[in-house]
């Protein structure tokens, strides 16, 4: 029995930002429970060798080096495979996952596979009296949902960005064990053939070195309303961006998006305008030092991270904001 | 080409939500649509059916009776017939009382019946949010998937197709896959059509085909509470007439501003 973590790579090698506080919450379960810490890499056995030693050496008392030349680029087929027999393996108690794309493209079919479920998109977790639960969001943050896993299984859990505070690499740890682990994956079972990732253009705005940033969603209602936010914004010397859904309308380029499938900024100032605060916007913007939002749903999740929450219309407190701000200048 | 499209019927955004009474649970009051992610896998499913000339689309949602407006919308936007597993409101057989696997595995049921070439979905639902069904809806299935798909490739007759995938931090990735497959569709791939007159009218001949939700099995994750989440900060909370509030945050601005 153990909690072991499931590591993921950054595509520009390092870590995936997410596995690092994922590897944190598990430690945390791990210390809760009274369980030991493992951890797993995947990849091509070269690939990952230096990777798991490392872990080996930050205090994971196992690391399972889970190498196989079909995991050296991703695919469900492939990670789904050989993370069913490191679990057969291994047999943790608790498996957790960062949240990332990757992890919600195969983690669902592994507890299938498993006859278990997932609990995805963890935003905290509790252990009292040898039982832990799991928090996660409904209704686009509205409410908290508390789960408890009943199964026989394994309990398996995916973390959300920004949730569990990643620990700096704790070198002075206990030297932990590092286990070689050759999956048997067959040529044959992996039925996608992926491409090379690519971009479509260069970014051209660059928001997470903006200071000031005025962003907007879907309470602004129509494209042509976009005017008196870009006055706003102009009128504050801000950079403008928004929320996935006036980019998926094409009111504003993709490139403005600030949320997980979008850029992460860390502005001095943040107003958020008419936008509800998804988790998947939020973990786009939690490193805003003041956040100001303006909305007129006084339940809306953007307002549980606000420093100043303004309830009411946009389309009248807006012009106002940008007429005092230019009367001033 | 043979396209089954599993749409979920959730409450309305703006709707105001509360916790149900038994504390486990959401109160949504009366209020629904369809969830907005499935909105937009049915209108990659539309569009690949009128690009390709032929095919059928098949929608499919599990929920009890109030699902079936969702499924008319989406017979009024252009798909060719329903099927609706009903399930109970509340209680014993209802959607809650079901895990992701339990709802998954009904709507494998039903998808086997109809033997598509392909299953779309969207990647999420906007009440729950777990962002698993479809994949785990391919797995009841045996078949490959692709998540958050923005764009699909197909030629009539083939047997493979090529996808679209977005990845992190503005990179995307081309797949190949043979059919039958499952996606799980990306929303701003397309632009959601809106029903017209012409299609609302059209729906009322269009078959919607009801059946009964297998019983429950037992959930593997038990709701243990529900509840307003805490706020994380100490917020000044501006409310009232908006000249004030503009007012009030004009000074606070430029002060963080420094303008």
């Amino acid at each position: 029995m153990s909690v072991l973590v499931v590591m993921e790579q950054a595509a520009a090698g390092g870590w995936h930002r997410i596995s690092r506080e994922a590897l944190a919450a598990g430690k945390r379960l791990a210390a809760e429970m009274k369980l030991p810490l493992a951890a797993a890499v995947l990849g091509s056995p070269d690939a990952i060798a230096t990777q798991a030693a490392q872990l080996a050496g930050e205090g994971v008392a196992i690391v399972w080096s889970v190498g196989h030349p079909l995991l050296e680029r991703y695919t469900a087929d492939g990670f789904v495979a050989a993370l069913q027999q490191l679990i057969a393996e291994a047999k943790p108690a608790f498996v957790v996952f960062p949240h990332t794309y990757q992890v919600r493209d195969y983690a669902p079919a592994l507890a299938t596979r498993m006859g278990d479920v997932l609990v995805s998109d963890v935003i905290a977790m509790n252990v009292s009296d040898g039982a832990a639960t799991f928090t996660r969001q409904w209704m686009g943050g509205k409410l908290n949902a508390q789960y408890r896993h009943v199964g026989s299984g394994p309990c398996l859990v995916s973390v959300q960005a920004g949730s569990f505070k990643a620990d700096a690499a704790d070198a002075a740890g206990a030297a932990g064990e590092v286990k070689q682990f050759a999956p048997e994956i067959d040529a044959a079972q992996i039925r996608t053939k992926p491409g090379e990732p690519f971009r479509e253009a260069a970014r051209t705005v660059d928001l997470g070195s903006a200071q000031v940033i005025v962003s907007v969603g879907r309470g602004i209602g129509e494209q042509d309303n976009l005017k008196i936010v870009e006055e706003l914004a102009k009128a504050l010397g801000a950079e403008l961006a928004a929320s996935r859904p006036i980019c998926d309308a094409g009111w504003l380029p993709m490139e403005r998006q600030v949320g997980s499938s979008g850029q992460t900024v860390a502005p001095k100032v943040y107003v958020a305008v008419g936008i509800s605060g998804a988790i998947q916007h939020l973990v786009g913007m939690k490193g805003a030092r003041t956040v100001i939002a303006i909305n007129k749903d006084p339940d809306a999740p953007i307002f549980e991270v606000a420093d100043v929450a303004a309830v009411g219309d946009l389309f009248e407190i807006v012009p106002a904001v940008t007429r005092a701000l230019k009367g001033s200048a | 080409m043979k396209i089954v499209v599993a749409v979920k019927q959730v409450p309305e955004r703006d709707a105001p939500v509360r916790v149900a009474s038994d504390g486990r649970g959401v109160d949504a009051g009366d209020a629904w649509t369809m969830n907005e992610p499935d909105a937009y896998a049915l209108e990659e499913a539309l569009q690949l059916k009128e690009r390709l000339g032929e095919g059928e689309v098949v929608v499919l949602s599990a929920g009890p009776e109030r699902a079936e407006s969702t499924l008319r919308e989406a017979l009024a936007k252009g798909a060719d017939r329903a099927l609706h597993i009903v399930t109970p409101e509340d209680g014993t057989g209802s959607l809650t009382e079901r895990d992701t696997l339990g709802v998954a595995q009904m709507l494998a049921d039903a998808v086997r019946g109809e033997s598509p070439d392909l299953v779309l979905t969207g990647l999420q639902s906007d009440d729950l949010g777990a962002g698993q069904t479809g994949v785990v809806l391919a797995e009841l299935l045996g078949l490959p998937h692709v998540t958050l798909v923005l764009s699909v490739e197909a030629s009539a007759g083939a047997k493979q197709i090529r996808v679209k995938r977005e990845l992190e931090d503005g990179w995307f990735q081309q797949i190949e896959l043979r059919l039958p497959a499952l996606l799980t569709i990306q929303s701003g791939g397309n632009r959601l059509r809106y029903a017209t007159l012409m299609g609302i009218k059209r729906a009322r001949s269009k078959e919607t085909k009801q059946v009964e939700a297998a019983a429950a099995t037992a959930r593997h994750d038990e709701i243990v509470r529900v509840a307003i989440p805490e706020r994380t900060r100490q917020t000044e909370i501006l409310s009232g007439a908006a000249d004030q509030i503009a007012a009030k945050l004009a000074e606070r601005l430029k002060v963080e501003v420094g303008i």
